[in-house]
């Protein structure tokens, strides 16, 4: 590929030049990095539909070492560990032995929007497109789970995946959940929006676990393991914490603070239909956005033409279940002349909603602000 | 339908990955930098942050060398800070 034919997008922070590069079974998408392979979502998408079609959803790998060429009809799923029944599965297995079971749920990279954090903090500089929302099918992990029969022992499982580093010595990617957090909306699932998944989103089985972050959503699951301890691999123990903080936000300057794992993600809502700098034409017209939660009902999504100084409830769209983006629109009466400072803000039936103030912490997680989106009418 | 979507979903699948080259750009000790941090990844992890200090870029040499276990010769460590900051560096 030669440098010249990218065609580059800006993303709103410094060294935020990227080019569109389309993946194989992918279309153009914003490249972060292409060994191991990082690409984005264009933001436009979002406004196009609930559910991100596959060829866009963005892409993110920890290690170099990814299979290339994956066989669906002999891939396996070892259940493995503290279990009574050791298994190994097949895709046909998870369809035919189990049942059929479908969720629309949003898996969100625990680092998206990390590029927008002020103070930056280094790690893979995403803006708010390394997110997406898809109809998984599978079986779920809880009856593959009673069909090994879980231990008395058994505290957490881990999920690996046919990541591999490259090098011997690099931590392999490995996940783990605790037992008391699985739920039955936890998927193995073998389709995303009713075809096979893409390979680089995990093809031909990937974990969904609705509600939390997609670093749990182990792609191209390979083995599932019960395990009596709390895991201590580097993913778990030292990558991918939060601070245990009142909001899980810090300051630059403190230390010392504990940590946990980073777990469910934060209520959020954006603008889908106006870019953060666009000129409107003057007139009434519908502003457009998605908003979701970590699995709790929505209440509202309020809409701010100025600022957030006033708001009103924006029209919520179609129900997709709790775990889905869910569309909303507000009418903008624009003046020429005039600019305004829009604003969306999701709120859930038990009170959770988005902060007036930027959480920061130094992973560059769990950003929910109330995003604002600055126009001019002409 | 169903059975076209079983045999899809049991196929083999093949890609070849896009490797557009995005090199290292000139700069001090650069073939270091090429042959210790390209083995693992694009050089695009570097040119991709925001700009670091010493202070920062020596805590991702190090997190490279002691945690992701790249064979970095300790006496190579400030060598390629100093590359680093040459090309995406801040006071």
């Amino acid at each position: 590929m030669s440098a010249a034919a990218a065609t580059t997008v800006q993303l709103p922070f410094a060294n935020g030049t990227r080019p569109l590069v389309a993946f194989p079974q992918k279309r153009d998408l914003i490249m972060l990095t292409p060994r191991p392979p990082q690409l984005e979502t264009p933001f436009a998408i979002f406004d196009r539909g609930v559910l991100t079609p596959n060829d866009a959803f963005f892409v993110r790998w920890h290690l170099a070492g990814i299979p290339t060429t994956v066989d669906g009809a002999t891939h396996r799923i070892k259940v493995h560990g503290s279990v009574k029944r050791p298994l190994s599965l097949s895709v046909e297995d998870l369809r035919t032995k189990y049942e059929r079971v479908e969720i629309i749920a949003v898996n969100q990279c625990s680092g998206n929007s990390r590029g927008l954090f002020a103070p930056r903090v280094p790690g893979g500089q995403w803006d708010n497109g390394a997110m997406g929302n898809a109809r998984w099918t599978g079986a779920r992990l809880l009856d593959v789970l009673k069909s090994a029969g879980l231990q008395e022992s058994a505290v957490q499982i881990r999920f690996h995946g046919l990541e591999k580093p490259v090098l011997p010595t690099t931590p392999p990617f490995i996940k783990a959940l605790s037992i008391d957090d699985l739920d039955p909306n936890m998927l193995i699932a073998y389709e995303m929006n009713g075809e096979p998944l893409p390979l680089l989103n995990g093809y031909p089985v990937r974990l969904v676990v609705p509600g939390w972050y997609a670093t749990y959503w182990m792609k191209m699951l390979a083995e599932i393991e019960a395990i009596d301890t709390v895991d201590d691999n580097f993913w778990m123990k030292t990558a991918y914490r939060i601070p245990d903080t009142p909001g899980n936000t810090v300051t630059p300057t403190d230390k010392g603070y504990p940590t946990i794992p980073i777990n469910k993600m934060t209520i959020r809502s954006f603008i889908t239909n106006v870019t953060n700098g666009a000129t409107l034409h003057p007139g009434t017209q519908t502003i457009r956005g998605i908003a979701f939660t970590n699995g709790e009902r929505l209440k509202k999504v309020d809409f701010s033409s100025d600022g957030g100084t006033t708001w009103r409830a924006a029209t919520l769209g179609p129900n997709y279940g709790n775990y889905s983006f869910r569309q909303w629109e507000a009418p903008l009466r624009a003046e020429r002349g005039k600019s305004y400072v829009l604003a969306c803000r999701a709120t859930a039936v038990d009170g959770d909603t988005q902060t007036t103030v930027p959480v920061w912490n130094p992973g560059g997680y769990l950003r929910n602000v109330i995003e604002t989106y600055t126009v001019g009418v002409a | 339908m169903k059975t076209l979507l079983l045999l899809a979903a049991s196929a083999i699948v093949t890609i070849a990955l896009p490797r557009p080259n995005i090199p290292f750009k000139p700069g001090p000790n650069v073939d270091l930098a090429t042959a210790n941090c390209r083995t693992c990844h694009s050089a695009a992890y570097v040119y991709t942050q925001p700009p670091l200090n010493r202070a920062q870029w020596t805590a991702e040499v190090l997190k490279m060398k002691n945690v992701y276990g790249a064979p970095i010769d300790p006496a190579n460590v400030d060598k390629i800070v100093d590359y680093l900051l040459s090309q995406n560096g801040k006071p």
